[in-house]
């Protein structure tokens, strides 16, 4: 993946850049010696690597506003990191870039429970929003799987979703307002506890903008009260395309469940080797749950369960208790990691429609016989989503550039069928390159035009979610002001 | 100009000579009033794709929203946001469009629980101010491909471009509904209530308080929609909740979608004279600002989230509230108050900066309904 050469005017300027940088933020804060700053070197698509300038760890919006407003006079990209769990390369940093890091801002500001909100600084972690109110019955719903480690400064500038967001939606649909500072310093406002934005939504087109429009580092947070109880049911099906056709009839039939997984034989062989979960050895599993109380789950299980049984399941396993559900989503849950045991992997994000889930399925099994590599296939099937992990040897020589061709095919092949590049993952410097099989140059033109009325110099995450050739001139002539 | 495909739009945008008044169905009539030479999007019509299996319908941006709704009526599905229908309370005839419904972002009472307008927009078309035919997003529910120009586009009331098409995610249509009414409480106490039952487990699909009822005494009303026998255990629970207050449960059909219709058309005050404001606050702040606002009428929505506000004729509401967070909206009142007061909220320097250059970008010869939103 390439990635613009580092200004060498900045590169000779390090001494004179850091030493601005040392009035904006205590001393513990920022680190720009070349061991320590490898530690950022990436995030969590490891293939690419490259240390920055320096890294800086801002405890206050302030702060923020200091780091921007020196790297903006000196003509600095900034690349903004949140835990560094991007799948996509989003945090990404360039030789001549400042990383700003908001892991220390992860206090939550306010609670409210009549309004049924939550502020918080965007450095805490998605599942420590959740901790902070769940001791009241209530949660924040969208649950990435890294929900553990990622922040939610990250979950806004990805728009991240997860495996429930079938009922409760992503970020962007939970998301009521920020403080985001903006490229020259300037602190922006937007949103908070009401609803809807008073002119444009400019919240809308700031989630999922990856760090190319600001630095986020507060947020508003829609919470909601805890469902009564939720229970997953678990199916087994001997073809891809039947499993399909169940999520479909479900779905026609009036049902919303909270989540719909599905796994291929590859991952319920992978997930059964590592977790034994009593997975059954079948073509297809879905994991469908619901929500509600007592009463409610047994009706509406009772509807699925009656749909499945139409498309002659090899397994139709009810959780009774705590304990069989917790079994269920073990092997689910672990699905990864199960995979990262076995091989290298490189785990895909597409989105297509609901309706083409058994024809994309059947071409990515071809590909994988062209291209001699193994995919195992896990994803959210309610919304589409898919997840191909495709396992590929990384010491051996040409098979990460095989396993990215071949994932770039299935890719392009989500787009035919009428869906995206990426649901939940973000662009990042992955599927930069990509953008043009699903937009037109107009549309990406359009979509630039944005990032210059936010930054008008280009010098926030510049080198991503455009391809290189189309965001160059761009970026030169932010180079060329130098 | 009714153009009745997208390439000719374009081309009446293109070679536009001066400023545009965009209309849809022409039953939204909201904003600053707009001198330009009317450009109607009614042309514009047909279902493109509808898959109820994968909840999924795209339509042009003229088809009436009447028929949207009929096709996916007749596949027990429909929009969740509910959208509020503008004609009784603005007093014009014509016939809504998605087209109008997505500029304006139009959203009803389930808002508060399934998310408004721009939350089910999966996709759009449009031509923006050059005469360019653009697009982004898509028909799928799950897309982070680039920016989300989607949600820009839901309630840029045509200033950023002519919308031609757009893509919804649709949802189930539920078995059964009721509403648990309770009579009689103040309207702080509402707003607690309210409160109390949208921070249940119950999953309530819209939360009202209307301190003047159909018989003239308060009513508190909170809604749950599902399968039969959920509803009839949810409402008895939220009922529950409230005992010690005169509490109902209404469970006919009908007459629960002509309360809630009562509610998301701001029906009270389609005949009563006077503007009409719409306020976005905090729940909680909202008893606190209608007392300040010398209101005439209220009816709160979205748990005290949304206020309706029924004002004496141009009466300047901003000036009478002080400074409050949220913003105000005037829905309804004569061209010489809309031209002499900002329709909607005045947005702080940075942003109105931002939201400048942005119509800069997307309509560089400022001609697509110039100045509507203030």
């Amino acid at each position: 993946m390439e990635m613009p050469v580092p200004n060498p005017a900045i590169l000779a300027r390090k001494e004179a850049i850091i030493a601005k940088l040392r009035g904006c933020v205590p001393t513990d804060a920022l680190i720009w010696d070349e061991m320590e700053t490898r530690a950022y070197e990436c995030d969590a698509l490891t293939a690419y690597r490259c240390a920055p300038l320096a890294v800086v760890l801002p405890a206050t919006t302030e702060e923020v506003s200091a780091v921007l407003k020196v790297c903006h006079a000196e003509g600095v990209p900034v690349v903004p990191r949140g835990s560094g769990t991007s799948l996509a390369g989003g945090a990404l940093p360039t030789a001549d870039s400042v990383v700003i890091g908001v892991s220390r801002m992860n206090a939550v500001l306010e609670t409210d429970y009549d309004n049924r909100i939550i502020r918080v600084q965007t450095g805490r972690t998605n599942l420590s929003v959740t901790g902070a109110v769940e001791q009241d019955d209530f949660f924040y719903a969208p649950d990435p799987s890294s929900q553990l480690a990622c922040a939610i400064a990250g979950n806004i500038a990805m728009n991240s979703g997860g495996a429930h967001c079938l009922k409760y939606g992503v970020t962007t649909n939970n998301l009521m307002g920020v403080t985001m500072v903006m490229m020259d310093g300037t602190v922006f406002e937007i949103g908070g506890a009401h609803l809807d934005a008073a002119g444009l939504d400019l919240l809308g087109v700031i989630c999922g903008s990856e760090g190319q429009l600001g630095v986020v580092t507060e947020a508003t947070l829609r919470i909601l009260h805890k469902p009564e109880g939720a229970r997953p049911v678990l199916m087994g099906f001997d073809s891809n395309e039947v499993a399909g056709e169940c999520v479909s009839d479900i779905i026609k039939a009036g049902v919303l469940p909270v989540a719909i997984e599905f796994m291929d034989r590859p991952c319920i062989e992978a997930c059964e080797a590592f977790a034994k979960a009593g997975y059954p050895m079948c073509e297809a599993l879905l994991i469908v749950e619901v929500e509600g109380s007592e009463a409610e789950i047994a009706e509406q299980l009772a509807l699925i369960t009656d749909i499945a049984k139409r498309h002659n399941p090899v397994e139709l396993r009810e959780a009774k208790d705590a304990d069989e559900a917790g079994r269920i989503w073990l092997g689910r849950k672990s699905a990864f990691g199960a995979m990262g045991q076995i091989n290298d992997y490189m785990c895909l994000d597409g989105t297509i429609p609901v309706s083409s889930l058994p024809f994309v399925l059947r071409r990515i099994g071809e590909m994988s016989k062209e291209y001699g590599l193994d995919v195992a296939n896990v994803f959210h099937a309610g919304d589409g989503n898919m997840h191909p992990l495709i396992l590929f040897n990384a010491n051996k020589p040409g098979d990460l550039e095989l396993c990215e061709a071949f994932g770039a095919d299935i890719l392009k092949l989500c787009v035919e069928v009428g869906g995206c590049l990426t649901g939940e993952h973000g662009v990042g410097i992955e599927k930069r390159d990509l953008m043009a099989h699903q937009y037109r140059p107009e549309d990406l033109e359009v979509q630039m035009a944005v990032k210059d009325v936010f930054d008008p110099a280009w010098l926030l995450n510049p080198a991503k979610v455009f391809p290189l050739a189309a965001s160059e001139g761009r970026r030169v002539v932010q180079v060329a002001a130098e | 100009m009714r153009p009745e495909t997208e390439a000719d739009l374009a081309e009446i945008i293109k070679g536009a000579a001066g400023p545009l008044r965009i209309q849809g169905g022409g039953t939204r009539d909201i904003g600053k009033p707009v001198d330009g030479a009317l450009l109607q999007t009614g042309g514009l019509t047909g279902v493109t794709l509808y898959e109820p299996g994968s909840l999924t319908l795209v339509a042009r941006a003229g088809t009436p929203l009447a028929e949207v709704e009929a096709v996916l009526d007749a596949e027990g599905q429909r929009l969740p946001f509910e959208p509020m229908d503008h004609r009784g309370l603005l007093g014009r005839d014509g016939v809504p469009t998605v087209g109008g419904m997505a500029a304006s972002n139009v959203s009803g009472p389930r808002r508060i629980q399934s998310g408004a307008c721009r939350d089910y927009m999966l996709g759009v078309r449009f031509v923006d101010g050059a005469g360019t035919v653009l697009s982004n997003g898509g028909r799928v529910m799950k897309n982070v491909t680039g920016y989300d120009l989607v949600k820009l586009m839901a309630g840029s009331y045509g200033t950023l471009g002519v919308l031609t098409e757009v893509s919804f995610k649709v949802l189930p249509k539920p078995e059964a509904s009721a509403c648990v009414l309770i009579n009689d409480l103040s309207e702080t106490e509402a707003v607690e209530a309210m409160s109390r039952a949208l921070g249940s487990p119950f999953d309530v699909s819209g939360v009202a308080h209307l301190p003047v009822g159909v018989d003239g005494a308060p009513v508190t009303m909170i809604r749950v929609e599902g399968f039969a026998e959920s509803v009839r255990y949810r409402s008895g629970r939220l009922a529950a909740l409230f005992a010690g207050r005169d509490v109902t449960v209404e469970t006919d059909p009908e007459r629960v979608a002509a309360g809630w219709r009562y509610v998301r058309d701001a029906e009270p005050f389609h005949a009563a004279p006077g503007d009409v404001w719409r306020l976005s606050v905090k729940p909680s702040d909202a008893p606190g600002l209608v007392a300040a606002s010398g209101a005439l009428q209220a009816i709160y929505d979205w748990g005290g989230g949304l206020v309706w506000l029924l004002m004496p004729v141009a009466s300047d509401l901003r000036a009478r509230l002080g400074g409050f967070a949220g913003h105000a909206t005037l829905v309804r009142g004569n061209e010489d108050t809309r031209r002499a007061l900002p329709v909607f909220q005045p947005e702080p320097g940075p942003v109105a900066a931002i939201s400048a250059g942005l119509r800069a970008r997307f309509d560089p010869r400022g001609i697509l309904n110039p100045g509507i939103m203030g």
